[in-house]
C-alpha cells in the first residue's frame, strides 16, 4: 500500500529499487519454510499438545480422558509436600548461583581484559567447563564428591579447612544442594566471563581515558563506565542463563537425582521422574508445565531490574 | 593533581594505569587468575588421572591420591572391548554431524531472509524464532515422546537428528542474522543492478561473506548436539543406538557399583573431540557466543 504510493512519486532509479524488494516476499517466505516446519512439528506442536496432556490422565501411547486441571491438584496437594520443595529449590539454585555467577563471572572478565602473558591460553582454559559435556564433566564431580573417597575432602582436611573425614557432600539434604550449585557455578561462570570480556572490549577507550585525566579512581572507573555500558550485555547474558539454570536437567539428574529424599528435587527432575520411570506422562507433563508461568516471572524479573534508569 | 594523573597515564589498552608495581599486579591480577585456573581445571585434571589408575590404587588415600604411581590403561582397554563405548561414539558423530547440516541448512535460509529480505512480519517472525530459543527442552520432552512415537523413531538416531534442530535452529538463525546484518547491502545491490537474482546475490555474495559466521554456528551447533543427553537419554533405550553421554551414565554404572576408572576413561574420551575442536577454533567460539549478546 504504502509502497504503491512511493513507486508512482519515486524517481527511475528508486522505482527499481523497490521492484526488487517487492518481489522479496516471496522469497523471503519460502526460505523460512524449513524451519518453520522444523519448529512447528517438533516444538510449537509438543508444546501445545504438552499443555493439553497435562489436562489429562493419559499414559504413553495411549491418550487418555480430559480430568481438567486433576493433576495439578494432585502435584500440589499429592505429594507430600515435594512439589513445595522443588518449587522452593528450583528458585533457590537459580536465584543462588546467578548470583555467583553474575560476580565471578564479572571478575574473571575484568582479569582477562588485562594484558598478562599466555592470555590466549589463560582464556580458552577458563572457558573449558562451558565446552565440555556436561554430564561428563558431572560425573568427575560426582565422584570428586564421593561418600568415602572424596578427593575434595582430602585436600579439605590436609589444608585443615575441615576436620576428618569432611563433609558428607551428596548424602545430606544441605551440603547437595551446596554441591549442585557449586557445580553449577563451575559450569555456567565461563559464559559469563566471556560475553562480559566481548562487551568490554567493545567500550571506547577514550571513556577511561577522560575519567582518568578528570582523576577517577580505578573502582569510579568500573562503577561509572564500565558496568553501564554492559547493561546490554548483562541483558541478554541473565535472560539465557536463568532460563536455562531455571529449566537445568542434565547435571542436577546426574549429580543427585533429588536424593537424598527429594531434598534437592527440582522440578525438571520431578518431571521427568513422574513421567519417564514412573509413567505418568500426563503428571510430569503438568509438573513441567508449572516452570512456565514460574519462568515468566523470572523473565519479568530480569527485565525489570536491568530496565532502563530514567 | 589532574596534571599528575595526566602524565601517569600511559598507552591505552596494555591494561598498565596508575601504580602499576609487579607486586601490585601480582595480587590484582596473577594470584586471583592461578586459583581461577587452578579451580576450573581440577576436575578435568582428576577425570585424567583416576582413568590412568587401576583398581587398588584408586582407593588409597594413604598416600596423596593426586598422582598416579603405576599408570594402567586396563580401564581404556575394558572400555573398547568390553563395552559398546566405541559404537556410543560413532553413534553421538553421526548425529551431531547430521543434525549440525540440517540446523545450519534451515538458519542459513532464515536467516538471511529475516536479517535481508522486506516482507510483513519479518520482525515478528525473527521474535518468534528468538522466543522458541527460550523454551528449554526441559518443558518439551514429554509431549515430544509422544510425536517420536507416533513417528515409530524410538531407538533410531533419527529420533535425535530430528529434535536437536529445534534448539539449534532458533540459536544458529539469531546468531547468523547478525552476521548477515554486518555484510554491506551495496554489494548485494551492485549484483543485483547487474542483472543478478536475490537467489544468486544470496549464494554467491552474502553466504560466501558469512561463511565465519557459518562456521562459529556449526561449531555451536555440532558442540550442543554432542553434549546433548535428555532427548537421548529417553528416546534411546537401546544400548547400541545410545550417545556417549547417555552410555556412559546409564551403562557404565551397575546398580550401586561405580567403575570410577572406566567411567572417567569414557568421560575423558567422550571430552576430547568437542575439546579439540575448540582448542582450535577458540575465536570462533567466542565469536559466537558473544555474537547474540554483544548485538542483541
Amino acid at each position: 500500500m504504502g509502497t504503491a504510493v512511493r513507486t508512482n512519486a519515486a524517481p527511475a532509479w528508486h522505482r527499481r529499487r523497490v521492484r526488487i524488494y517487492d518481489r522479496e516476499a516471496p522469497l523471503g517466505y519460502l526460505l523460512l519454510v524449513p524451519t518453520l516446519l522444523v519448529l512447528g512439528i517438533f516444538l510449537l506442536y509438543p508444546f501445545l499438545f504438552g499443555i493439553w496432556l497435562s489436562l489429562t490422565d493419559s499414559e504413553l501411547g495411549n491418550l487418555g480422558n480430559f480430568i481438567g486441571l486433576g493433576n495439578y491438584r494432585f502435584e500440589w496437594s499429592n505429594t507430600d509436600g515435594v512439589f513445595y520443595t522443588a518449587v522452593v529449590n528450583t528458585f533457590l539454585y537459580t536465584g543462588i548461583t546467578t548470583v555467583f555467577k553474575l560476580s565471578l563471572g564479572l571478575i574473571m572478565a575484568l582479569l582477562l581484559n588485562q594484558a598478562f602473558p599466555f592470555r590466549r591460553f589463560v582464556r580458552a582454559a577458563l572457558l573449558l567447563p562451558y565446552i565440555i559435556p556436561t554430564v561428563l564433566s558431572y560425573e568427575a564431580w560426582r565422584w570428586m564428591f564421593d561418600p568415602t573417597f572424596s578427593v575434595v575432602n582430602w585436600l579439605l582436611v590436609n589444608t585443615h579447612l575441615a576436620a576428618y573425614p569432611g563433609p558428607n557432600w551428596l548424602g545430606v539434604p544441605f551440603n547437595a544442594m551446596a554441591a549442585l550449585m557449586i557445580v553449577n557455578v563451575w559450569r555456567g561462570t565461563p559464559f559469563y566471563a566471556i560475553a562480559f570480556l566481548a562487551g568490554m572490549q567493545v567500550i571506547p577507550l577514550d571513556l577511561y581515558e577522560a575519567a582518568r585525566v578528570d582523576g577517577a579512581t580505578r573502582w569510579q572507573q568500573f562503577t561509572n563506565i564500565t558496568l553501564p555500558m554492559l547493561r546490554p550485555v548483562l541483558l541478554v547474558v541473565l535472560l539465557l542463563s536463568t532460563i536455562l539454570t531455571f529449566a537445568d536437567f542434565q547435571g542436577p539428574f546426574v549429580l543427585t537425582n533429588g536424593a537424598p529424599y527429594n531434598s534437592t528435587q527440582l522440578l525438571s527432575i520431578w518431571a521427568y521422574q513422574w513421567g519417564i520411570p514412573g509413567g505418568a506422562i500426563s503428571l510430569g507433563a503438568a509438573i513441567s508445565l508449572v516452570l512456565f508461568p514460574l519462568l515468566t516471572i523470572v523473565v519479568a524479573g530480569v527485565l525489570f531490574l536491568l530496565r532502563r534508569p530514567e | 593533581m589532574a596534571a599528575v594523573a595526566r602524565l601517569k597515564v600511559r598507552k591505552p589498552g596494555t591494561g598498565r594505569i596508575i601504580g602499576d608495581k609487579f607486586v601490585g599486579r601480582a595480587i590484582r591480577i596473577y594470584i586471583p587468575l592461578i586459583i581461577l585456573l587452578v579451580v576450573t581445571l581440577f576436575p578435568f585434571y582428576w577425570m585424567a588421572v583416576t582413568s590412568f589408575k587401576s583398581a587398588s590404587e584408586l582407593f588409597d588415600f594413604s598416600v596423596s591420591p593426586l598422582w598416579v604411581r603405576q599408570p594402567t590403561l586396563e580401564w581404556y582397554t575394558h572400555l573398547f572391548t568390553q563395552t559398546n563405548f566405541p559404537r556410543w561414539a560413532l553413534n553421538t558423530a553421526v548425529v551431531a554431524t547430521v543434525s549440525t547440516l540440517i540446523s545450519l541448512f534451515c538458519s542459513v535460509l532464515a536467516g538471511y531472509s529475516l536479517a535481508r529480505l522486506r516482507y510483513r512480519g519479518a520482525d515478528s517472525i525473527g521474535w518468534g524464532i528468538f522466543v522458541t530459543y527460550l523454551v528449554p527442552p526441559t518443558l518439551l520432552f514429554l509431549p515430544l515422546t509422544f510425536v517420536i512415537r507416533e513417528l515409530h523413531l524410538f531407538n533410531n538416531l533419527w529420533a535425535l537428528i530430528l529434535t536437536y534442530p529445534t534448539f539449534l535452529i532458533p540459536f544458529c538463525t539469531w546468531m547468523l542474522m547478525g552476521f548477515f546484518k554486518g555484510i554491506p547491502r551495496e554489494l548485494e545491490e551492485a549484483a543485483l543492478v547487474d542483472g543478478a537474482t536475490r537467489i544468486q546475490a544470496m549464494v554467491r555474495i552474502a553466504i560466501p561473506l558469512a561463511l565465519p559466521g557459518i562456521l562459529a554456528a556449526a561449531l555451536f551447533a555440532f558442540t550442543l548436539s554432542w553434549n546433548e543427553f535428555l532427548y537421548a537419554l529417553i528416546f534411546m533405550n537401546d544400548s547400541l543406538v545410545k550417545t556417549i553421554p547417555v552410555g556412559v551414565t546409564q551403562e557404565l554404572i551397575h546398580g550401586d557399583e561405580f567403575f570410577w576408572g572406566e567411567l572417567m576413561a569414557a568421560a575423558l574420551l567422550g571430552s576430547v573431540p568437542v575439546a579439540v575442536l575448540y582448542s582450535f577454533f577458540v575465536d570462533y567460539f567466542v565469536a559466537g557466543m558473544t555474537a547474540g549478546a554483544v548485538k542483541g
